[in-house]
C-alpha cells in the first residue's frame, strides 16, 4: 500500500483570521448585489411557480427554430419561448398561462401540435393552472423557513446562541447568492431548484457545524488561547475535511451535471454553487464571527476535551 | 477497537444481507427475475411516472358548483311547498351560500319552518331572524359533504379508469377536494380526460314544446340539443335519472349506426314504463349533462325496462358514454388543475443519465477515497458501495418511487455518505500526528467523531425532512432518497467500516497506521 497522499499539507497553519474583514465585505457586497439582482432582475419563473404550458418536443432533424416561432407565435396562444433542450433535435416550448379555464390549456396544446405538423415526438407535455402555482409557491416558502428555523434552534440548543446566528447569517448568504446566481444567469426556477436550495442549507450548516464543533473543542481546551487564535486553529484543523468533503460532494454534483440530463441542470448548477460557497462562508462568516465570542459562554468541560487535551500535551 | 462483540458482527452482517437480497431484484433485468425462486423477495424499485413514462393529473372537485345546484334546487323547491302551504313570502333568494327570504306574516314562522325541513336536505340547517329565514349548509353538514363528495368522486373516476382498460392507475386523495390521478404508460391523457371531465348526469324528461319562446315556467326548462344547438323546453323533474342504470353498452341499431343500450334496474324500469304508458305520442328528451342527445317520440308503453339511446354518435363516442354510464355520474364536475405527461423515451432516456452520473460519481469517489485514504479508503468505499445497495433495497421494501430528482438524491448522497469517513479518517490522521499508537488513534478517531457526525447529520436531515413533508412530486422524491440514504450512510459509514478496520487491525496488528 502506498502512501497516501495529503490534500492539505499536515500542520498548516493559514492565518485566515487575518483576511476576515476583507472576507466579510465581500460576503455582504454579494449578498446586497444578490438581492440587488432579486428586486431588478427577478427570477425566471418556471411553470411549476408562474403556470402555464410546457412541451418537449423532439424531431427527425435539427428543426428551425425561427421558423417554429414563427408558425407558433400566429395562433394567439400568448408570448411563444423556444429553448433548445439538450441535444439539437429537442426544442422546449414554453406558453403562458391561457384565459379560460381547464378548456383554454388543452386547445392551446391541440394548436401547437396542429401547428407543428406530424413526425414529431412529444417526450413531455406539463401544465400548471395558477392556483396549484401559487400553493406551490407558498409551501416552498414555508418549508425554507422552517428549515432554517429549525437548523438555527439546533445549533443554538447544541452550541450556544452566537453559534446558531452565525450559522444562521452563513446560511441566508449561501442562500441567497444561490438565488442571486439564478438571477444572474436567467436560469429557470422550479420546484427542482427549490430542493437543491434546500439541500444546499443543509449542507451549508452541515460544514458549520463541523468547524464549530472544533472550535468549541478546542477553547475548552485552551482556556486563554486569545478567540483568533482558536479559530485558526479549529480552521486549519478541519480544513483537510473540509476540502474533502466538499471535493468529493462536488464530484458527484459535477457528474449529474455533466450526465445527468438536461432536467437536471438547474438542479446541479445549484449545488455546485451552494457547495462551494458554503465551503467559502464557513470559514470567513461563520468561523469568524465568533472572533468576540468570550470562553466562558462555552458551558463546562466535557470528559473528552479533558482527556484529549492531555493526550495532546503529552504527544507533543 | 479490536474487540467487537459477536452480537454488533452479527447485527451488521444481518442488516447488510437482508438489504442486499431486497436491492437484488432492482438490480436484476425482468427476465432474471422472474427466473428467481419465489421465496426471494421480488419486490423492486417502484418508479415515478417520470422514469417510466406516463401521465399524472391533479383533478379538482368543483364543490363551488356543486353547492349552488344543490341551493338552486332548495330554492325552487321552497317556492313550491310555500306556495302550497299558502304562506307569504318575499325576497327569495340565493345569496352568501345561503337560500335566504323573508315571511310576510311573522307569525307563519313555525308553519314555514316546519313546511320547509322536508326541502333542507341532509346537512342544511333552517335559520330564523325574526321573519327571515335561511337555509343552507350547517358548517359540520359542509364538511360532510365535501367528504362525501369527494369519496363519491374517487369512487366514480377509479371505475371509470378502470373500464378503460388502464393498468395500475394510482387514485388518490389529496388535501381537501382534490385527487390525483397517475397512470403509467399512458402518455397522451386527451381520451383519458374527456372521460374524468364528463359529468355523466344522465336524466329522461319530458319535451313540453320548443324551447327560447316567452317566458319559461318554474317548473321547467330550456336545453339545448347536442347536435344543432336548438332549444327545447322540458320538464325540470326527471322521469328517470342515470342512477337506475345498471348496465349500458355499445350496439348497432338495425340501419347500422352506432347506438348506446342500456338497461334499468326494478324501480327505473317501472318508473319508465308507467310514464311512457302515459305519454304515448308526445316527445321526451335523454339529457347528458344538460344537453340533449336525442328527443324520440314515445310509439309505446317501453315496459321491458330496456331501451337504446340513438343520436349522432361514432362507435367510438357511443363506446365512451355506455362506458361513463356504466361508472355513474359525478357528484360534482373535476378539473384538471395540474397535468404533467412524460412519453416513455424520455423516461428511459432519464434513468440512462442517471445511471451514468451514479457510476462517475461512484468512480470519481471511490478513486479520490483511495488516493487519499488508502486501505481505509478501500473500507469506505466497500461501505460506500453497501449504502447504494442498501438503499435500493430500503426504496423497495417501503415501497417509495424513485423519481429523477431521487436519482439525484442518491448521486448528492455518495458525495455526503463518505463524510463521514472522512471526518473519522483526518481526526484519526491528527491522532496519528499527535503520536498516537495505531489503535488508540483509530479508537479516538471514531469516538471524537462521532458527535460531530451526529450533528452535521441531524442538521441535513432537518432539511430533507422538511423537504419530505412540504415538496410534492418529484420533489418528495428526492426528500426520500437523501434521508434514507442519510440514515443509511450513518450506518455504513460508522458500523461497516469499523467492522472493517477492526479486522485489520487484529490480522496487521501495525505499529503505525499508513495514514
Amino acid at each position: 500500500m502506498w502512501k497516501p497522499i495529503h490534500l492539505v499539507r499536515p500542520n498548516t497553519r493559514i492565518d485566515f483570521m487575518r483576511w476576515h474583514r476583507f472576507a466579510f465585505v465581500l460576503a455582504v457586497i454579494m449578498t446586497l448585489g444578490s438581492i440587488g439582482l432579486l428586486g431588478f432582475k427577478g427570477l425566471n419563473f418556471g411553470i411549476d411557480f408562474a403556470g402555464g404550458i410546457l412541451m418537449e418536443v423532439r424531431a427527425p432533424q435539427p428543426p428551425d427554430l425561427g421558423d417554429m416561432r414563427e408558425r407558433l407565435s400566429g395562433l394567439g396562444v400568448g408570448e411563444v419561448s423556444l429553448q433548445s433542450f439538450g441535444d439539437p433535435n429537442t426544442v422546449l416550448i414554453r406558453l403562458p398561462q391561457q384565459a379560460g379555464g381547464e378548456q383554454a390549456q388543452q386547445t392551446a396544446i391541440s394548436k401547437v401540435r396542429a401547428a407543428l405538423g406530424d413526425g414529431w415526438d412529444y417526450r413531455r407535455t406539463e401544465t400548471v393552472g395558477p392556483k396549484v402555482g401559487s400553493e406551490l409557491v407558498k409551501n416552498a416558502i414555508i418549508a425554507a423557513g422552517l428549515a432554517m428555523a429549525g437548523i438555527f434552534t439546533y445549533v443554538w440548543v447544541r452550541y450556544a446562541w452566537q453559534f446558531g446566528v452565525n450559522a444562521l447569517l452563513a446560511m441566508i448568504h449561501d442562500v441567497v447568492t444561490t438565488l442571486g446566481l439564478f438571477s444572474l444567469l436567467g436560469l429557470q426556477f422550479d420546484l427542482a431548484t427549490v430542493a437543491a436550495i434546500l439541500t444546499v442549507a443543509g449542507y451549508s450548516v452541515n460544514d458549520k457545524v463541523v468547524v464549530f464543533d472544533r472550535i468549541r473543542f478546542e477553547m475548552r481546551r485552551y482556556k486563554t488561547m486569545p478567540m483568533g487564535d482558536v479559530i485558526n486553529l479549529s480552521v486549519n484543523e478541519t480544513l483537510s475535511r473540509t476540502t474533502v468533503t466538499a471535493g468529493l460532494t462536488l464530484i458527484s454534483v459535477i457528474a449529474l451535471f455533466l450526465f445527468g440530463g438536461e432536467v437536471l441542470h438547474g438542479f446541479a448548477i445549484a449545488l455546485i454553487w451552494g457547495i462551494t460557497i458554503g465551503t467559502y462562508s464557513s470559514i470567513c462568516i461563520a468561523a469568524a464571527g465568533l472572533l468576540n465570542l468570550r470562553h466562558s459562554k462555552i458551558r463546562g468541560d466535557d470528559q473528552s476535551a479533558k482527556e484529549s487535551g492531555k493526550g495532546a500535551a503529552r504527544g507533543a | 477497537m479490536l474487540h467487537f462483540p459477536k452480537w454488533k458482527i452479527v447485527t451488521v452482517l444481518f442488516v447488510l444481507i437482508v438489504g442486499t437480497v431486497l436491492a437484488i431484484p432492482s438490480l436484476l433485468p425482468r427476465a432474471a427475475l422472474d427466473a428467481l425462486p419465489d421465496w426471494l423477495p421480488k419486490a423492486t424499485v417502484n418508479l415515478g411516472l417520470d422514469l417510466q413514462g406516463g401521465s399524472h393529473l391533479l383533478l379538482e372537485v368543483d364543490m363551488d358548483t356543486l353547492i349552488k345546484l344543490r341551493l338552486d334546487s332548495v330554492l325552487d323547491e321552497t317556492r313550491t311547498v310555500l306556495r302550497k302551504a299558502n304562506i307569504g313570502y318575499t325576497d327569495l333568494v340565493v345569496s352568501g351560500g345561503k337560500v335566504t327570504l323573508t315571511l310576510r306574516d311573522a307569525g307563519s314562522v313555525d308553519s314555514a319552518r316546519e313546511q320547509l325541513k322536508s326541502v333542507a336536505s341532509e346537512g342544511m340547517e333552517i335559520v330564523n331572524d325574526g321573519p327571515k329565514l335561511t337555509i343552507g349548509f350547517s358548517e359540520s353538514g359542509l364538511t360532510q359533504l365535501k367528504q362525501r363528495t369527494v369519496e363519491q368522486s374517487i369512487e366514480v373516476v377509479r371505475r371509470r379508469i378502470d373500464e378503460t382498460g388502464t393498468r395500475e392507475p394510482t387514485i388518490i386523495r389529496q388535501g381537501e377536494d382534490r385527487i390525483v390521478v397517475q397512470v403509467p404508460g399512458v402518455t397522451d391523457p386527451e381520451h383519458l380526460k374527456k372521460i374524468l371531465r364528463s359529468e355523466a348526469v344522465l336524466t329522461f324528461q319530458m319535451v313540453q314544446g320548443p324551447g327560447g319562446v316567452g317566458p319559461v315556467p318554474p317548473t321547467q326548462v330550456d336545453l339545448p340539443e347536442a347536435d344543432s344547438g336548438q332549444l327545447l323546453r322540458v320538464e325540470k323533474r326527471p322521469l328517470v335519472a342515470g342512477e337506475n342504470l345498471v348496465d349500458a353498452q355499445q350496439s348497432f341499431e338495425q340501419s347500422g349506426l352506432p347506438v348506446v343500450s342500456f338497461k334499468f334496474d326494478s324501480l327505473g324500469a317501472r318508473k319508465f314504463g308507467d310514464a311512457t304508458l302515459k305519454n304515448v305520442g308526445r316527445r321526451f328528451a335523454i339529457v347528458l349533462d344538460d344537453k340533449i342527445i336525442s328527443a324520440p317520440v314515445i310509439k309505446d308503453a317501453i315496459l321491458g325496462g330496456s331501451g337504446i339511446i340513438s343520436g349522432n354518435f361514432t362507435v367510438e363516442s357511443a363506446r365512451d358514454l355506455a362506458l361513463l354510464l356504466r361508472a355513474g355520474a359525478l357528484p360534482a364536475p373535476l378539473t384538471v388543475i395540474e397535468e404533467r405527461s412524460v412519453g416513455a423515451d424520455l423516461g428511459a432516456d432519464s434513468i440512462e443519465a442517471g445511471k451514468r452520473a451514479c457510476i462517475i460519481a461512484i468512480v470519481g469517489i471511490v478513486v479520490a477515497m483511495i488516493l487519499l485514504y488508502g486501505i481505509f479508503g478501500v473500507f469506505a468505499n466497500v461501505a460506500l458501495i453497501f449504502n447504494g445497495i442498501l438503499t435500493l433495497g430500503a426504496l423497495s421494501a417501503l415501497g417509495a418511487t424513485l423519481t429523477l430528482p431521487g436519482i439525484a438524491g442518491i448521486v448528492l448522497t455518495l458525495g455526503m455518505a463518505v463524510d463521514a469517513n472522512v471526518l473519522i479518517l483526518e481526526r484519526v490522521k491528527e491522532e496519528v500526528r499527535n503520536g498516537r499508537s495505531a489503535i488508540t488513534a483509530m479508537e479516538f478517531g471514531y469516538r471524537e467523531a462521532l458527535a460531530t457526525i451526529i450533528d452535521a447529520h441531524v442538521t441535513t436531515l432537518i432539511s430533507t425532512l422538511l423537504l419530505f413533508m412540504f415538496g410534492t412530486g418529484p420533489i418528495k422524491g428526492f426528500a426520500v432518497t437523501l434521508t434514507i440514504g442519510i440514515i443509511i450512510s450513518l450506518f455504513t459509514a460508522l458500523l461497516v467500516t469499523q467492522l472493517m478496520t477492526s479486522f485489520w487491525l487484529r490480522r496487521t496488528r501495525p505499529k503505525v497506521l499508513p495514514l
